[in-house]
């Protein structure tokens, strides 16, 4: 595991490179203890500790795998949503972009009366231009990402009702499971298959990939050390030569995908789509990446941190229910167990780095 | 050094924060009287509701739900997401749970269909209650209790035509959700005067204020405001002061609050789905179901639950109950 994520040394590039330098000096062990997502490691052994021993349910098969379902929601988003981050980045319109996506998908294909296929590849365009819409405006503005992002969240979440509305007189999208193409879709993105017995869904599956080509992007590639580089320093690298704009608008378009699988996710398990939905979810993906040991700041951090996060909120989202607890009490357990899993994280940076 | 220090300090203060939460039990506020209930063995019921936290409507179902456990040595879990997917996932946890019966709204029937449908393959009886009256006996549920809400709707615009009404205000606190939609479209097929919709978001009650108070500053035609919450009818009354307007409030679903509104006059109605009823009888039914076999409706009828007019004629009796938020 430390071998394959193992970062090679940059170019000299600024971004990062003195650290990466001092890293390979050092044991294979001390190489391990230093890297970014142990700290949520440690987080999620001792959630999970907690909830394996409180909670009869959370013990079972069908439990675990409900776990990771709920997890892979997140955690799919957060692959893009971590990626972003890195490279220096936010997006708050990311929740209300997985509905709009489910919702274009469905409503193209119901009113064109065409394979729902169709809807998803207009939907994958959408939620493409989305992500370069939001890059773009911030190359040329030169805004904050916060900004222009949270009015495109305005934005999304006033168009996904109004064009609901519009195109179907309802507040969520027709029914489409009767329509072509529908069946294999589901296949595709919300089927589940036997592990040992337990049903497991689809996406947890989609959720392993995305996290390993997004880690080989980032170990293993120019683009990721570009990454790196334009989230630790943006001057530096657009000084040795790195295309900053192209970077953070690909980044932006990242999001956009992870958005637009998660959206054909939700409409091809649930039939339909809610369109005041969404809202909300954007910094729990932003949470899922911190927790999983990316920096706000930006130039630090790994998709498989933000998969650990993603898995951590998971745990406590459900775990609280398997436990019994009292309903009104959730969301303050859920801030509470992020906040351990943050402070776990930063407690074990420094003692890691001290040595 | 001194970093430290801060870290270990917080987190021993979040690990206590946590084990004083593990230390409180799951049961509802009140003392369960065991000296009353029976001694059928324990059952453990889920009840999953789309609540939006700190709706006092909730809090009726809720108490409806615990007296009905407390009486019927019934481990009741209750649990809420306003999101949809997050209700199916409630479900599913529900099921891993291998509890010994599930009481669900339907607030979208298309989206839990899979969870329901995993729910009875694990041999776990299901009633659905409040929301899903079209829906629940094609979704193979058993039982339903709740209102319809476009007959509800519809009596409702039967009496504002009846008071002589010209021009309605729907105010609708909940973008997107299905129910509230058919309470303002069946209502404004009923009324004969004209009737528009004014979306507002009640997680906000401050901005519910202004927009219903700059609606009215802007139509000065309107004069009745009807709102589908008790929380949101007494925001609309501060509102209307705000705009200097005259309009009258009428609304949906009611709370002590605001049956203390209609006694004084301010609010001139209410019509009532019975929130209590529809969480006790979700829970004394699958009780029933459990024990003796019952199902109520015999897998094909709802259960009605309301639509009742509470007004100045019937107010002051209601009032009692309503002080104890049982109504």
């Amino acid at each position: 595991m430390s071998q394959l994520l193992t970062p090679k040394a940059p170019p000299p590039s600024g971004g990062g490179s003195e650290k990466t330098l001092r890293v390979t000096r050092r044991s294979a062990l001390r190489r391990f203890m230093t890297r970014p997502e142990v700290g949520s490691l440690v987080g999620a052994v001792i959630v999970f500790s907690l909830f394996f021993s409180i909670a009869d349910p959370f013990r079972t098969g069908g439990a675990i795998a409900t776990i990771l379902y709920a997890s892979s929601t997140i955690g799919i988003m957060a692959v893009g949503v971590a990626l972003l981050m890195i490279g220096g980045e936010f997006d708050l319109s990311a929740g209300v972009a997985v509905i709009t996506s489910g919702l274009a998908a469905s409503m193209f294909a119901w009113y064109f009366a065409v394979n729902v296929w169709v809807g998803a590849a207009f939907a994958l365009a959408v939620s493409l231009a989305i992500g370069f819409l939001n890059g773009w405006i911030l190359v040329r503005t030169r805004l904050p990402s916060f900004l222009v992002t949270l009015s495109m969240f305005l934005m999304l979440q006033g168009l996904n009702i109004a064009i609901t509305k519009l195109v179907t007189g309802q507040v969520s999208t027709t029914n489409i499971a009767n329509m072509d193409g529908f069946d294999s879709a589901r296949a595709v993105f919300a089927s589940s298959f036997s592990v040992l017995g337990i049903d497991v869904r689809i996406t947890v599956l989609w959720w392993l990939v995305f996290v390993a080509v997004a880690t080989w992007v980032l170990m293993r590639t120019k683009v990721g050390n570009w990454i790196y580089a334009v989230g630790g320093n943006q001057e530096s690298a657009r000084a040795v030569g790195v295309p900053v704009a192209r970077v953070k608008i690909g980044l932006f378009m990242t999001v956009g995908f992870t958005a637009w699988f998660s959206g054909m996710h939700l409409l091809f398990m649930f039939n339909t789509v809610q369109s005041g939905e969404g809202v909300g979810n954007e910094l729990l993906y932003i949470m899922a990446a911190v927790v999983g040991g990316c920096l706000l700041t930006g130039g630090y951090g790994t998709v498989v941190g933000a998969a650990i996060g993603a898995f951590i909120y998971g745990m406590t989202r459900q775990g609280i229910v398997y436990a019994g607890w009292d309903n009104n009490w959730v969301f303050f357990f859920v801030g509470a167990m992020l906040l351990l899993a943050v402070v776990v994280n930063g407690w074990v940076r420094t003692q890691a780095n001290k040595r | 050094m001194k970093r430290n220090t801060t870290y270990t300090a917080l987190l021993a203060g979040t690990a206590s924060l946590l084990l004083l939460g593990t230390a409180c039990s799951s049961e509802g506020g009140r003392d369960t009287a065991s000296e009353e209930g029976v001694d059928t063995p324990e059952l453990t019921i889920a009840m999953i509701t789309h609540e939006v936290p700190g709706d006092t409507f909730w809090d009726i179902v809720r108490a409806g739900a615990e007296d009905a456990a407390a009486k019927s040595n019934i481990d009741l879990e209750y649990a809420s997401d306003p999101e949809a997917r997050e209700q199916a996932s409630l479900i599913q946890n529900a099921i891993d749970r291998e509890v010994d019966g599930i009481a669900v709204t339907l607030s979208t029937p298309d989206v839990l269909e899979g969870a329901i449908a995993d729910a009875e393959a694990a041999g776990i009886p299901v009633v659905a209650f409040n929301s899903g009256i079209e829906e629940w006996a094609d979704m193979g549920v058993q039982q339903y209790f709740g209102t319809d809400e476009h007959l509800a709707g519809t009596a409702f615009g039967e009496r504002l035509t009846e008071v002589g009404a010209q021009n309605a205000l729907c105010v609708i606190q909940e973008q997107g959700h299905v129910a509230l939609e058919t309470r303002c479209s069946s209502l404004g097929e009923a009324f004969e005067g004209d009737s528009e919709v004014l979306y507002v978001d009640s997680a906000n009650m401050p901005e519910v204020r202004s927009s219903i108070s700059a609606k009215l500053q802007e139509d000065d035609d309107i004069d009745y405001v009807v709102t589908l919450g008790a929380p949101i009818a007494m925001t609309a009354i501060d509102a209307i002061d705000d705009a200097g307007s005259d309009a009258a409030v009428a609304t949906f679903d009611t709370n002590s609050e605001l049956v203390g509104a209609i006694q004084e006059g301010i609010v001139q109605w209410a019509v009532d789905q019975q929130p209590y009823l529809q969480g006790y009888l979700a829970v004394d039914s699958l009780w029933l179901y459990n024990t003796n076999g019952n199902t109520s409706g015999g897998g094909t009828e709802p259960v009605l639950t309301g639509p009742a007019f509470v007004d100045e004629t019937n107010v002051d009796e209601i009032a009692v109950f309503a002080e104890e938020g049982t109504r």
